[in-house]
């Protein structure tokens, strides 16, 4: 007996030192979804621990679709990172509503300089305080295969009829249109936006915004009308095509043009380097409209509000909100960082990067992703479902408004 | 407590015990415990927030949409349990029926038949999934190759053939499984009740009805047991093939998605709930572990009767 009393007691002693010997100055880890950018983020890492040589940075990337669930719990049981990346919006709330992450009001500078869009979507809408550093942008917009619109004799199209021209072209001359299926469920709420911004306009977001306007409004309804139309020129059997297969159909050159993210346009070159991608708007009714795009941010760097490192982690979130990195992010990751004054040097980027001035949020995402029935799995279903003729554009708004109102007040009384 | 000593015997049986028993508590009895616990309260992402009682239950079960949702799901998994029930179980009854009369090429067969059986459900719903993909797929291609281009058609992406071609995928790859079963307690039949019967000169479909089938009942309790709280489980292969959502339009939708995507949230859509998602489980597996539970005190009854 008193060998394992011994041997016990060694081993507890032994636990006991280990976790009083400081692991070196000060260790960070930093944990994110990305695992495709790993060696990025080590490179960015690096920079920064060259003007910082007494801190050490470690990148550990989990695998995005349970990335939530694992940081939510562990930050729930005080095992969570120093640093992390979060999502925005409600996903973004559901981290930093519990109290978990350090408030960064006012003590990096840097984000005054930041678009408000950016910082609206890592502000906790209950205190108005930002808790995360955005870090990109992304896009709703059509991309096209330059290559099929030249052979083609066609031009991005500037208005709606534009766009319904081309498509007949291209379908006579045996090329899909376009790419999109809507088997996944979410790529229903991509096409939404990437066609029908601009035919909703500025002023549909301004009214949804005020609360003067509902998903019965005309001009959501006539966004989804157009949408509706043009689904013709989807492919075959379009409604059993995944978003892994439309991917394939734009990627290898049978289809002319995919509406959807800009997050799409790297994977795309992966698949096919040689394609040759340009991109454009959703296309307003007629000229003289704004041909508008629909902009949201992914997430942001934060820290946790318990971490034994506050000073070192403020210092590596000032370095994420810095030019410096906005730039090298820019270059290394190909994605269009919110860091006022960053250029871009692909020109695809760049030609994003101006796009996104005008533009409306993507609604869904940005307003109606808080609380249960959310905005985007109501807007998936009913898209999915007019896409497949079992709804009417009309229905779909007004099944909108009404799954809202069960918790969104504007829509109470209309 | 008199006579209570601590035998030899006692304590090896003790050791015997304690760890399963422990393994159990810890693996199954507490996470149904800190689900219902967790049903009780209102969730703000992983942190606890108030205690609401019923609430949770209240909404998942009356309040709209959540009521439509999970009227939805249950519906599915009933007609799941209705039609694995007929023809994975049905055709599973009859291949061994085959299987034991030693038709031709039965040696052969009882391997095909529960090869499927033994692939990964992940590996089943890729395939199946690119066999069904409107372009591409095998499916349409061999229906156009024949002739008949009129019945090529994106069957996961409409409401009225996605639900019935998961359930065709799910029966295809444990179609073997009731096979086996069945087919074991055919072997079990004494011989010399087969031969009387023969003798008897019965039909084949009386012998079929009248003799085997009362004298396997012991297996088709364990076989319908099985598919029932199979297909009120049903989950990996409508998430392989039809996302999270259910797609099209919670065409296949079904419990086992519901609660994933309410508890977990959905990247693309929608946010963690624990709270209804919790009482999702816990009205899930109460409805599974009462009716299996009743059904098969009244199988078992049967078995003896028979």
């Amino acid at each position: 007996m008193s060998v394992f009393k011994t041997l016990g007691i060694a081993a507890g002693a032994a636990a006991i030192a280990a976790s009083m010997v400081p692991a070196s100055a000060s260790d960070l880890t930093f944990w994110s979804w990305r695992q495709e950018d790993k060696s990025q983020y080590e490179k960015y890492i690096t920079m920064f621990e060259k003007d910082h040589p007494d801190t050490h940075i470690k990148f550990k990337a989990y695998e995005a679709d349970n990335y939530a669930t694992i940081l939510s719990t562990a930050l729930a049981g005080d095992q969570g990172p120093d640093l992390m990346m979060v999502r925005a919006y409600g996903a973004f709330e559901s981290v930093a509503g519990p109290g978990y992450l350090m408030d960064l009001d006012s003590k990096i500078p840097a984000l005054d300089t930041f678009p408000k869009a950016a910082i609206k979507a890592e502000t906790l809408r209950s205190d108005g305080k930002v808790y995360a550093v955005p870090f990109a942008s992304q896009t709703m917009l059509v991309m096209y295969n330059k290559a099929v619109f030249k052979k083609n004799g066609i031009e991005p199209p500037k208005t709606w009829d534009d766009l319904m021209a081309d498509c007949k072209k291209l379908k006579q001359a045996g090329i899909y249109p376009f790419a999109n299926g809507t088997a996944t469920a979410w790529q229903n709420e991509t096409i939404v936006f990437a066609l029908g911004s601009s035919i909703m306009g500025k002023g549909f977001y301004d009214d949804l915004q005020a609360g003067k306007a509902t998903f019965e409004d005309p001009r959501f309804v006539e966004a989804l009308a157009k949408l509706d139309a043009v689904k013709k020129y989807f492919p075959n059997g379009f409604t059993g095509i995944d978003y892994p297969s439309s991917q394939q159909l734009f990627a290898s050159g049978m289809a002319g043009m995919f509406a959807g993210g800009s997050f799409e346009i790297a994977n795309f070159k992966q698949q096919n380097p040689k394609l040759d991608i340009g991109v454009f708007p959703a296309p307003p009714e007629k000229t003289g409209k704004d041909a508008l795009v629909s902009v949201f941010y992914d997430g942001g760097y934060a820290a946790n509000a318990k971490t034994e490192h506050p000073k070192e982690a403020l210092e590596f979130l000032k370095f994420l909100a810095s030019k410096k990195f906005g730039q090298a992010f820019a270059n290394g990751l190909g994605n269009v960082s919110p860091v006022p004054g960053v250029q871009f040097k692909s020109p695809l980027l760049s030609r994003i990067a101006d796009l996104n001035t005008t533009s409306i949020p993507y609604v869904m995402l940005v307003d109606f992703r808080y609380e249960k029935p959310s905005g985007s799995v109501v807007l998936q279903q009913q898209i999915q479902k007019m896409m497949a003729g079992k709804a009417t554009p009309k229905e779909v708004g007004a099944k909108l408004t009404k799954d809202l109102a069960t918790y969104y007040k504007p829509f109470q009384n209309q | 407590m008199f006579g209570m000593r601590i035998t030899r015997r006692g304590l090896w049986i003790a050791c015997l015990i304690v760890p399963p028993v422990l393994v159990l508590a810890l693996f199954t009895v507490y996470p149904i415990v800190t689900a219902l616990g967790y049903a009780f309260f209102d969730w703000n992402g992983a942190a606890q927030g108030d205690f609401v009682f019923l609430q949770n239950f209240r909404d998942v079960l009356f309040r709209e949409p959540f009521a439509t949702w999970t009227r939805n799901a249950f519906l599915h998994n009933i007609v799941v349990f209705a039609v694995l029930m007929v023809v994975q179980n049905g055709i599973g009854f009859l291949i061994a029926y085959a299987l034991w009369r030693n038709l031709p090429g039965a040696r052969f067969h009882r391997v095909a038949v529960f090869l499927p059986v033994v692939l990964s459900t992940i590996i089943v719903g890729f395939v199946w999934k690119l066999f069904f993909n409107p372009l591409f797929g095998l499916v349409n291609q061999t229906l156009r190759a024949i002739g008949l281009d009129m019945l090529a058609q994106p069957w996961l992406g409409q409401s009225s053939t996605a639900l019935g071609a998961l359930i065709l995928v799910n029966a295809w790859h444990w179609i073997g499984f009731p096979s086996l079963i069945y087919l074991a307690g055919m072997q079990r039949i004494p011989g010399e009740i087969m031969d009387a019967a023969r003798m008897d000169r019965d039909s084949e479909l009386s012998i079929l009805r009248r003799i085997v089938w009362p004298l396997i009942a012991p297996s088709a309790t364990i076989v319908f047991i099985l598919t029932f709280i199979g297909s009120f489980n049903w989950f990996e292969l409508p998430y392989i093939m039809a996302g999270v959502d259910g797609s099209p339009y919670g065409s296949t939708d079904v419990l086992g998605l519901y609660f994933y995507r309410t508890a977990f949230g959905n990247q693309s859509a929608g946010t963690q709930d624990f709270g209804h998602g919790s009482a999702l489980a816990v009205i899930t597996f109460l409805f599974i572990a009462v009716v299996a539970g009743f059904w098969t005190v009244h199988l078992r009854k049967r078995e003896i009767e028979l």
